[in-house]
Formats: C-alpha cells, sequence, structure tokens
C-alpha cells in the first residue's frame, strides 16, 4: 500500500498541472481537459484521506465525477457553438461580455 | 322642506329650543352637485374628444381669432354646428347644479325660522369625528350655527342659487359647461365649510377651498394664457395673505391653547389689552383678510379676476368669496376689540382702499373693470366699518352689497352675453365688454335696464334702497366715531387718537362714497343711454335675455330694493322716516346679531371708558343722501353720451390725471418693479449662482465625474479572459489559505 503522503504529493502534483494549464493555455478544450485535472486531482485526495477520515471522502467523490459530467456536457455545448460562431475555440475570442 | 321648517317652529315655541335640521347637509349638498357635475365633466371630455366641440375648455380655432381681441365671451362653438342636440353631459348640470343649490337655500332657510322662533342659547357647535387630535391640539370636524353663520349661510346659498341658475343661461352653450358647475358647487361647498366650521382651521380649508375654486374659474377659459395668468396671480397674491392668516392662527394657539371659536374667544379676555401678542395676532389675521377680500396692498388680483365667466364674478368676486375677510373679523370681534390699534389700521387700510378703488372705478371702460373696483372699494367700506368696531354695519353691508352688486354683475354679463351675440352674428372683433362699444342698450334690453338701475340707486346710497341704509351707517360711525361715542375712540394709533383717525375716515369714505355714485351713474349712461354704437348690423341682433338669466335678475334687483329694511333703526333721524317699511322689527339685523358680537362688548365694557349716550345726529343722514344723489347727477351732467364714440373714435384717456387712472394708478407696474423683477432677479441669481454653479457644479464635477473616472479605472481589471480571472481566483484562494494557516 502507497503512503499517504505520497498520495497526497501527487493529487497536489495534478492539481498545480490542472492550474497551470488553465492560466496559462489559449485553447478551450485544453482548458477543459485541465479542469478535470483539477477536479481529479480532488477526487484522489477524497480517495486517499477515506481510510483515515471515513466514508464521507469516497462519497464525495462520486458526486464531484457526476458534476464533472455535466459541467462538461454543459461546456462542450458552449463551445461547440462559440466554435460555430467564431471558427476557432481560443479562448480569447470569449470576451464579448466584456465592457 | 318648509312644512318641516313650520313643524320645527312650532316645536322650538313649545320647547323654547332650536335644534339644527340636517345641518350637515346644507354643506353636502353643494358637494353632491359637484361629484355629479364633475362625473358628466368627465364624461364630456371623453366621448367628445378628437371632435371639435370637445376638449372641455378650447374653442375652435376660427373662433379663436374672431375673437381674439376679447378677454370675457366666448359663446358656443357646437351651438353653432349642426351636431343633433344637446349632448346628456349639458342638460345634467342644468338641473343638478341649481337643484341642489335651491335645496341647500331652503334647509338654511327652514333652520333660519327655526332659529327666528326659538331662544338660541350661545352658538350651537354640531361634532361630526376628531380631525386633528394631536396632544393639545384637539380639532373636530364640527360645525357651528349662530346668528352670523346662519345670516352667511342664507347670502351665500341664496345668492348662490340665483347665480347658478343665471349660470344656466349664461354658460350651457360653453364646451366647458359640466365643468364650470362642478366648479361652482365645488366653491358653494367649500364657502360653507369657511362660515359653518367651529374652529379657525375649519374655517382655513373652507379659506383655501375657495380660493382653489376662485383660480379654476378665474382661469376657466385657460386656452388663453392671459386669462391662466389671471387666475395664477390671483392665487399667488392669495398665499400672502394665506401666510399671514397662518401666523395669526399659530400665534393664537400659542398663546390661547386652542383653535376652536368657542373656547378661543372665551380665553382671549386673558389677554393683556392692546398689549403685543392680541395686536399681532388681528394684523395677522387681516393680512389674511386683506388677501382674500382685496384690500390694500393686496387687490391687486381682484380686476385681473374678471377674465374668468361674469356669474363668477358675481358669485365669487363680488357676493361671497371676498367678504370672507369681513366674515373673518367679525368672528374674531372679541379678538379685534382686544386690539384697538390693530382695529384702527384694518379701518383705515378700509377707508384708503374704498377711496383709492373708487378713483379708478372713475375711469375704466371694461364694463366688469368698473364694477371691479367698485367691488373692492365697496368691501372698503366693510372694513372700515369693522375696524372701528360697528361690526354689524360691515355685516350689514356685506349683505346689501351682495345683492346689489352681483345684481349688477349679472346685469352685465347679460349685456356681454346680447353684446357677443349681436358681434358674433357678425364676425365684428370689436370688444364686447366695453362701454363704448354700447350705447342705448334700455331700449334692447329693459329688464337688464331696469334692474340694474335699481342696484345702481342701491349702491349710489339713495333712500330707500338697500345701500343707502349700509353704506349710510357705516359712514354715520364713522361721523360718531369722530366725535368720540364708539369705544374705539378712546383708542390711539400713531399718537393719534381714535376719533381723529376716524374723522378723516367719515371723509375719505364720504368722498368714496360721491365716486361711487359718480361711475356707477357713468357706467349707466354709457351703456343704457345716449345712440346705440354697436353698429348697425349688430343692432338687429341685440335681444333681452332669456328667463334663467333674466329671473336672478329681477329677484336680485329687488332684495337690492327690501334689503335695508330688515336693519332699519327707530333712534336714528331721517332713517326713521321708514321705519314702518322696517322688516324683522326695529334694527332687526342689529338684534339678530347681537348674541355675536357680546363679547366684544364685553372687552369694551372692561377696557373703555363707557359711552353715555350715543347722539345721532340729521345732518350725516343728509350728507350722505345729498353724495349719493350729487353723484348721480355730476355724472349726468358732466357727461356726453351723445359724443362718446367707439374706442376707435374715442381715446381711453385725456391727459395724465386720466392716465394714471386709466392704469389703475400703475400699482401692477409698481409691484412688477418692487417685487416681481427682484424676486426674478433674485431667483435667476440662484439659479445660476447657487443651484447650476455650485450645487450642480460640486455634483456634476466631482461626484459625477469622479464616479465615472473611478469605473472607468475598475473596470480595465475585466479583460474578458478567462485564464485572467481564473488567475485572480488562484491566488486569492492561495492568500485566503495562507491567511487560514498563518493564522492557526
Amino acid at each position: 500500500m502507497l503512503p499517504l503522503d505520497a498520495a497526497l504529493f501527487l493529487s497536489a502534483i495534478l492539481f498545480v498541472i490542472g492550474a497551470a494549464g488553465v492560466v496559462v493555455r489559449r485553447n478551450a478544450i485544453v482548458l477543459f481537459m485541465c479542469v478535470e485535472l483539477m477536479l481529479n486531482a480532488a477526487n484522489l485526495a477524497f480517495v486517499s484521506l477515506s481510510p483515515y477520515a471515513g466514508i464521507d471522502g469516497q462519497v464525495i467523490v462520486f458526486f464531484v465525477i457526476a458534476v464533472a459530467a455535466a459541467e462538461a456536457a454543459v461546456g462542450l455545448a458552449i463551445i461547440i457553438s462559440v466554435f460555430r460562431h467564431a471558427e476557432s475555440v481560443d479562448i480569447r475570442n470569449f470576451s464579448l461580455l466584456r465592457w | 322642506m318648509i312644512l318641516r321648517a313650520q313643524e320645527a317652529v312650532e316645536a322650538a315655541e313649545i320647547a323654547g329650543e332650536f335644534e339644527p335640521i340636517l345641518l350637515g347637509l346644507i354643506v353636502l349638498l353643494p358637494l353632491l352637485g359637484f361629484v355629479i357635475n364633475g362625473a358628466a365633466s368627465v364624461f364630456a371630455a371623453r366621448s367628445h374628444r378628437g371632435r371639435p366641440f370637445a376638449a372641455a375648455g378650447h374653442h375652435d380655432p376660427s373662433e379663436e381669432e374672431a375673437h381674439a381681441a376679447d378677454h370675457d365671451e366666448h359663446p358656443a362653438t357646437y351651438a353653432d354646428q349642426d351636431a343633433g342636440g344637446v349632448p346628456w353631459t349639458h342638460r345634467l348640470p342644468s338641473f343638478v347644479a341649481p337643484g341642489v343649490m335651491i335645496l341647500a337655500f331652503l334647509l338654511a332657510l327652514a333652520n333660519f325660522l327655526g332659529m327666528v322662533g326659538a331662544e338660541l342659547q350661545g352658538p350651537i357647535v354640531q361634532r361630526y369625528w376628531s380631525w386633528i387630535p394631536v396632544g393639545d391640539l384637539q380639532i373636530d370636524a364640527a360645525l357651528q350655527l349662530d346668528q352670523l353663520s346662519m345670516l352667511m349661510t342664507l347670502v351665500v346659498t341664496g345668492v348662490g342659487a340665483l347665480i347658478h341658475l343665471f349660470s344656466v343661461g349664461y354658460m350651457s352653450h360653453d364646451p366647458g359647461y359640466p365643468r364650470y358647475m362642478a366648479y361652482l358647487n365645488l366653491f358653494v361647498f367649500f364657502m360653507l365649510v369657511l362660515v359653518l366650521g367651529a374652529s379657525f382651521p375649519l374655517m382655513f380649508v373652507g379659506w383655501e377651498g375657495v380660493g382653489l375654486c376662485s383660480y379654476l374659474l378665474i382661469g376657466f377659459w385657460f386656452a388663453e394664457k392671459a386669462n391662466a395668468d389671471a387666475g395664477k396671480k390671483a392665487f399667488i397674491v392669495n398665499r400672502i395673505g394665506d401666510f399671514g392668516f397662518l401666523i395669526g392662527m399659530m400665534l393664537i394657539f400659542v398663546h390661547l391653547s386652542s383653535l376652536t371659536y368657542t373656547e378661543v374667544f372665551e380665553r382671549a379676555p386673558q389677554l393683556e389689552y392692546a398689549g403685543p401678542v392680541v395686536t399681532a395676532i388681528c394684523l395677522f389675521l387681516f393680512l389674511g383678510a386683506a388677501g382674500k377680500s382685496a384690500q390694500i396692498p393686496l387687490h391687486v388680483w381682484l380686476p385681473d379676476a374678471m377674465a374668468g365667466p361674469t356669474p363668477v364674478s358675481a358669485l365669487i368676486h363680488a357676493a361671497t368669496m371676498v367678504t370672507a375677510g369681513v366674515y373673518l373679523v367679525v368672528r374674531s370681534s372679541t379678538l379685534f376689540a382686544m386690539a384697538p390699534a390693530a382695529s384702527l389700521v384694518v379701518a383705515l387700510i378700509g377707508a384708503l382702499t374704498a377711496l383709492f378703488a373708487a378713483t379708478i372705478g372713475l375711469k375704466q371702460w371694461d364694463i366688469k373693470k368698473v364694477l371691479a373696483y367698485s367691488t373692492v372699494s365697496q368691501l372698503g367700506f366693510m372694513f372700515a366699518a369693522v375696524g372701528m368696531g360697528a361690526y354689524v354695519a360691515g355685516v350689514f353691508h356685506l349683505m346689501t352689497h351682495a345683492f346689489f352688486k352681483a345684481c349688477l354683475f349679472l346685469g352685465s354679463g347679460a349685456i356681454i352675453h346680447a353684446m357677443h351675440q349681436a358681434l358674433h352674428a357678425t364676425h365684428s372683433q370689436a370688444d364686447a365688454q366695453d362701454m363704448r362699444n354700447m350705447g342705448g342698450l334700455r331700449r334692447f334690453m329693459p329688464i337688464t335696464f331696469a334692474t340694474m338701475a335699481v342696484a345702481t340707486l342701491a349702491i349710489a346710497g339713495v333712500p330707500p334702497f338697500a345701500g343707502f341704509f349700509s353704506k349710510d351707517e357705516i359712514v354715520g360711525a364713522a361721523w360718531i366715531g369722530s366725535a368720540g361715542e364708539l369705544p374705539l375712540s378712546q383708542a390711539s394709533l400713531l399718537g393719534v387718537s381714535g376719533a381723529t383717525w376716524m374723522g378723516l375716515i367719515a371723509i375719505l369714505l364720504s368722498l368714496a362714497a360721491l365716486m361711487t355714485a359718480f361711475y356707477m351713474g357713468r357706467l349707466m349712461l354709457y351703456t343704457f343711454f345716449g345712440p346705440n354704437r354697436t353698429g348697425d348690423e349688430e343692432r338687429r341682433h341685440l335681444h333681452e335675455v332669456g328667463w334663467t338669466m333674466s329671473v336672478p335678475l329681477i329677484v336680485l334687483g329687488l332684495l337690492s330694493v327690501v334689503g335695508g329694511f330688515f336693519n332699519v333703526d327707530s333712534h336714528i333721524p331721517v332713517v326713521n322716516l321708514f321705519s314702518p317699511l322696517a322688516i324683522g322689527g326695529d334694527a332687526g339685523l342689529h338684534e339678530w346679531l347681537h348674541p355675536v358680537i357680546t363679547g366684544a362688548e364685553g372687552v369694551w365694557a372692561a377696557n373703555t371708558v363707557a359711552i353715555a349716550e350715543v347722539h345721532h345726529a340729521a345732518w350725516p343722514i343728509l350728507l350722505a343722501i345729498l353724495i349719493g344723489i350729487a353723484g348721480l347727477a355730476l355724472a349726468w351732467l358732466i357727461l356726453k353720451p351723445e359724443t362718446l364714440g367707439t374706442p376707435t373714435e374715442t381715446p381711453a384717456y385725456k391727459g395724465d390725471l386720466e392716465r394714471a387712472l386709466y392704469n389703475k394708478w400703475y400699482v401692477d407696474e409698481l409691484y412688477q418693479k418692487v417685487v416681481v423683477r427682484p424676486v426674478w432677479g433674485l431667483s435667476r441669481a440662484f439659479y445660476s449662482i447657487v443651484d447650476r454653479g455650485t450645487i450642480d457644479g460640486i455634483i456634476d464635477g466631482v461626484v459625477g465625474r469622479g464616479a465615472m473616472l473611478l469605473g472607468m479605472a475598475a473596470g480595465r481589471v475585466q479583460t474578458g479572459q478567462v485564464n485572467t480571472y481564473a488567475f485572480v481566483i488562484i491566488i486569492g484562494v492561495i492568500v485566503v489559505l495562507g491567511a487560514f494557516v498563518s493564522l492557526q
């Protein structure tokens, strides 16, 4: 069995990669993948802590997976409609509602 | 109704007590009329919207042009059209408006008959509900019926009913007829609240209400700017007076801690006699009275008020509303008796106004303007009377003046109506109100001529007509006072004794009476005598007016004859020749009103040296008769209506004196320079410097611009880039978490 430290360390690394991707990348699809990465990093932390903190963490993980699926569905739909409009999924096009 | 009254009389004779019959209904009937006519007016405006007859108060454009020179009459727009019949909205008010007035008058008459037969122990106060209960200030919605309010109610409803009837003939062709009748009913309602209210605030409600109706009716033909301006002028000048009324009322409450009549007049003698408090109260109340009753210096609005329909001038600006100031002084007679100096001011202002307005009346060509200045002058007589403490004489003149001046105004209305129809028939643009366009009308309008002639004799003071008794009593009181035989003769103002002042007042009033007779003679000569100047074609269209208009004229003419007999005092030489004709016993009105002025008499008895006996001499009476006849005779001898031409042929004035008279002594111009322009200048200065410069400057420059700059700066943060937002969120989370960890 892996030590807890290692699991949490991996979770932190995945989260930082995801966050950095959200800040740095411009492609909307990639942005989404980074968000998924962050969500799953959190899932990993929940799961690895559950032997110590009880079954709640594992339950939460399922909720997160469900919400992530819904978010992906809605988000991809938005991306598709933006693509139809702008012929591109570059996130810099997504600024119509600015002042 | 009459039967009930008789029952009440009989019941009262048995019981010796008097219960008012449906007192509240007298007040509410005109209000009911207002509601019905108002509804009709709304319907009329809706159902005729867009059609030429429609738009109540507007005239069709061709009419407007044709009569641009006129400032009064606008007959018939729909009567000329072939529109099928009169709409119900124009039929209904003809019955409702005079109907409620006649009912109210009958009710008032029933109450009066009941009162005559009974011993009245003090005023009857009928309380309806608690109106303003605030701490010490407890004001009830209550009506007070006593001899004074009874008399005023009779005058208001009686003369009012006649004028409503006259209005049916005069106004029924006007597009705004239902609206007119609604306003007129509303006016009577407020006037009744004014005279019947049992406290100063309730009187103030009526006071403001009649002011409102006056404004609405002066500006009735508001499509012409001059009329609307006249309404505004009346309203604004009255506000000055109302300010005085309010201050007076507040002072009364501060010092006597009540505003109900019965309590105020009971406590009034507690104040210091002739002290500063009661003098201030009376002077402020008089400011209010001067505003409403058009006394110097607030007289300027009344002549302009003639812009309204003529029956309005008769009802509001001659018979009832403008006498409210006199009513106020008589109602507060206990207070005014406490303040002899203030009373002398009232008398002096009244006498000055009487003379001043009479001089202007000498040289006006507009028939209604002559009567307007005559009204101002006669109101001056009334104030002179009540100021000298001759309260009954003032009320007496108020009553007779209501009769003969209403008759004169309605007569002038009939003339204008006939003139307008004649001029309208040929589309002439001549002024229907200018006496230079009239002349010789007695052949065409015999009833109008007869009634106006009677009223003229009455106002000139020719015995035995009404004005002789009342005006003579006022001037007689002044002569008696100058002999030191009135309580106020002992007072002093500016170091001069009351007796001396009253001598001056007697001279001023005598001169005013002479001029009154002269200008009334002039009015009659120029309108009814000499050749007709209307024009050949127009002359064929001159007709006597219909019965709705002539009946009120005849009734008022009769009242102008007999009105004086209500108060024939057998103690006065010459006057006592008419004692056999006296109505209501010897000095009937004096007896009747005596309970109202006992408060004032009590004050005099406590504070002045008793006067042993009042000597009534014969010479003031003979002088008054001489003056009245001399004025008329002078007019007859000097003025030659035969040589008078139309306005184009005869200039309005010759020489400087006539010009000053024609221009009303330039009082309006003076006020324009001294009051209006400085206020305008000040307003402009405040507008540009304080409002636009300072306040707007700060708001626009500092607050507004600052907020805009801040917004623009802060707006830069919103880049529209998701990455930036995510970055900011992450930074925020790290900061919060860091703070969380480091604080633990």
